[in-house]
């Protein structure tokens, strides 16, 4: 019994963990399937936190606080793909600079609203019936919104991705943009979409953590978790449902820190808090070493500007 | 072609410094105080690190500011925020020394280097160093005996707590967490000898998704009362959600958790600056290492929450403050014993100061490790 409370405390810790690392991942999926890597993910997190918190703040209406989240993070979609699209600059250049700037920036802006409490914040809402089930209903259907948005987006970008020929486009993108383009797609367009698409997902990580997780504004909150969220995107070898999975792990080993030091278990909280980055070391070096591997699973024009005048 | 990238290049940057331009408008980071009254009013500058509407350390010291204002009408504040250390802080100091401040409030420990640099150019101008290390002939460090404090909080939690688990997050061990920490096991092993206080550390100052995460798992091993040394409120949201109680650090968090919060300890600086900017308008002034405790009424904790606090463990509370501030308690008082068995000062013996400086053991009652 005494395990199964601690199974069931630490799983239902690890999902609300593993949720703004997800959202971000998953939005750096669809950048990168369509062979544009984004590496501004923490700046746009954190932006989209901040933007999130001072709305609801000043409006105290949710609704609001995403919309302006949304709004905001395509703003920084849109700047990213045309540098990066148009003017065809580098990917990783635009991703740091993009970075920096949105720390800084939500930094600047977010002054006022240090030591500000939300009026209105994301509260748990358990599914009827569901949350019901013992063991599973705690752990599954006893979130936020947030979370419930996320459990049905998981298997929707999957289904979109390998299933749709929408998909299939997106990923011709990315693996070959002159022949996508020569059987008629867009290439600029499904890029510019994907981008802005995966920056939308990025503000909404950020706007999970000031709305949600811990509702309040504090200077670089995301705490490095953009970052996290790329390199989840290669363990998951740019597959949403192993995303998910892998979010899972990052985040349970998060929890399984505390869960270890509060019982006394003599593993040391340092270890425990550097193991995510252990563990994302080790599944770089899988991934790199079988190189047929990488090869197959990584979009292949992936950080490559497309060109019509080159091909 | 040519022409036509350039062009593109400049509407971006116009996108960006528009944006900027946008933010710079709507904040205004440095706000010098009423500097058009009374020329021959004593001026004093105080440097901030942060905003001083942060909540915590910054707020903090601006409320001392506010009262040094109020308790000494010959006194003028002029104050700048957001000072990053370094470069910047010299050259803000050296703007208030200019504007004709005669005391520099430094009230962060990473302003140390500038602070040792201007005070041997201004040997006139006498700088206070928050948490600082080095005393010159026109430098005095000053601190608060947080202990004090957070022995209050801790009897508040070891009267509150029913399953006899308080959890403690915080941050990292170094000398004046730990001291803190240990202050607060005083507390509550002096009002209730079975609770144990389960600590855990998250290695970070601010995370406020870690914090809570702690704050979580601590409530899952059935702690009741959370408290914390972390600057921010996650901790006292956690305890919110999960219904159970938190005591708050650096400010009265009251607001971010009113069902949850029962008190905070709190900083008051005023009592210290009243005293030393008098000193120096009295013309006795000399640098010294301040530790002022709650004889000063420097370490302090924030209302009780009447909601949640019962009137006994109120009146409690006032005692045990009363006798602090009177000096005829000492909160580090032996026997004490760590939490590997060792002892630390026998029956009847006291820690010195220089022991408590670097305070490097938990109390006998806190599970958990350094």
């Amino acid at each position: 019994m005494e395990m199964v409370t601690l199974l069931t405390a630490t799983l239902h810790a690890a999902i609300i963990s593993a949720t703004p690392i997800l959202y971000a991942a998953l939005g750096e999926i669809f950048a990168e399937r369509s062979g544009v890597l984004n590496l501004g993910v923490e700046g746009i997190m954190l932006v989209g936190a901040a933007t999130g918190f001072y709305t609801v703040v000043n409006s105290q209406s949710l609704l609001l606080g995403v919309l302006a989240t949304v709004a905001v993070s395509l703003l920084f979609g849109l700047i990213f793909s045309f540098i990066t699209i148009t003017l065809r600059a580098s990917q990783v250049v635009t991703g740091l600079v993009l970075t920096i700037f949105g720390t800084g920036l939500s930094a600047f802006l977010g002054k006022s609203m240090i030591g500000q409490a939300s009026p209105v914040i994301f509260h748990k809402i358990p599914v009827p019936v569901l949350s019901k089930i013992p063991i599973l209903g705690h752990v599954l259907f006893n979130h936020d919104m947030l979370v419930y948005v996320l459990y049905l987006l998981v298997p929707l970008s999957w289904f979109f991705i390998y299933r749709t020929r929408e998909g299939l486009n997106l990923r011709a993108v990315g693996e070959n943009p002159a022949a996508a383009d020569a059987l008629g797609i867009n290439v600029f367009a499904v890029r510019y979409f994907y981008v802005c698409l995966g920056s939308i997902f990025a503000g909404l990580a950020g706007a999970y953590l000031s709305l949600a997780y811990a509702p309040s504004w504090l200077e670089n909150m995301s705490g490095g978790r953009g970052w996290i969220a790329i390199v989840l995107v290669i363990f998951a070898t740019w597959n949403p449902v192993r995303a998910a999975l892998g979010a899972l792990i990052f985040g349970g080993v998060d929890v399984l820190g505390f869960k270890f030091q509060a019982r006394g278990i003599g593993i040391s909280p340092y270890f425990m808090r550097m193991l995510p980055y252990l563990i994302t070391i080790i599944v770089l070096i899988i991934i790199t070493a079988r190189s047929q591997m990488a090869k197959n699973l990584m979009p292949k024009a992936l950080t490559i500007p497309y060109d019509r005048e080159e091909r | 072609m040519k022409t036509k990238r350039v062009f593109v290049v400049i509407a971006f940057l116009l996108i960006a410094i528009t944006l900027f331009a946008a933010g710079c408008g709507s904040k205004q980071t440095s706000a010098p105080g009423n500097q058009n009254q009374g020329k021959d009013k004593l001026k004093v500058g105080f440097v901030f690190i942060g905003p001083v509407t942060d909540g915590g350390w910054n707020t903090s010291h601006n409320n001392g500011r506010l009262y040094l204002e109020k308790q000494l009408p010959y006194v003028e504040t002029i104050f700048v925020q957001n000072v990053p250390a370094g470069s910047d802080s010299e050259r803000v100091m050296r703007q208030l020394i200019q504007q004709g401040a005669k005391v520099i409030v430094a009230t962060s420990f990473n302003y140390g280097d500038t602070v040792k640099k201007l005070a041997k150019e201004f040997p006139d101008v006498y700088f206070l160093h928050a948490t600082g290390l080095e005393v010159a002939p026109n430098v005095s460090t000053y601190d608060i005996r947080e202990y004090e404090g957070t022995y209050l909080t801790g009897m508040v939690a070891g009267k509150m707590t029913k399953t006899n688990i308080i959890g403690y997050v915080a941050a990292n061990p170094i000398p004046c967490v730990v001291r803190a920490i240990n202050g607060f096991a005083m507390g509550v092993k002096a009002v209730n000898p079975n609770a144990k206080v389960k600590l855990l550390w998250t290695s970070t100052w601010y995370d406020p998704a870690k914090e809570k995460e702690a704050a979580l798992s601590l409530a899952d091993e059935k702690a009741d009362v959370l408290a914390q040394y972390q600057d921010s409120p996650a901790v006292q949201q956690a305890a919110q959600e999960r219904g159970i109680y938190s005591i708050g650090y650096h400010a009265d968090m009251r607001h971010f958790a009113p069902q949850a919060n029962l008190t905070s300890f709190t900083w008051n600086w005023g009592p210290i600056y009243v005293q030393e900017v008098k000193a120096y308008h009295d013309g006795n002034w000399k640098g010294k290492a301040i530790w002022a405790s709650a004889q000063e009424g420097a370490a302090t904790i924030a209302p009780l929450n009447d909601k949640l606090v019962p009137a006994d463990i109120k009146k409690l509370v006032e005692e045990t403050k009363d006798k602090l501030s009177k000096g005829e308690l000492t909160v580090f008082k032996g026997p004490i014993k760590d939490n590997k068995g060792k002892t630390i000062v026998g029956e009847g013996q006291k820690i010195s100061d220089a022991e408590l400086v670097k305070c490097n053991w938990l109390l006998d009652n806190i599970e958990g490790k350094l």
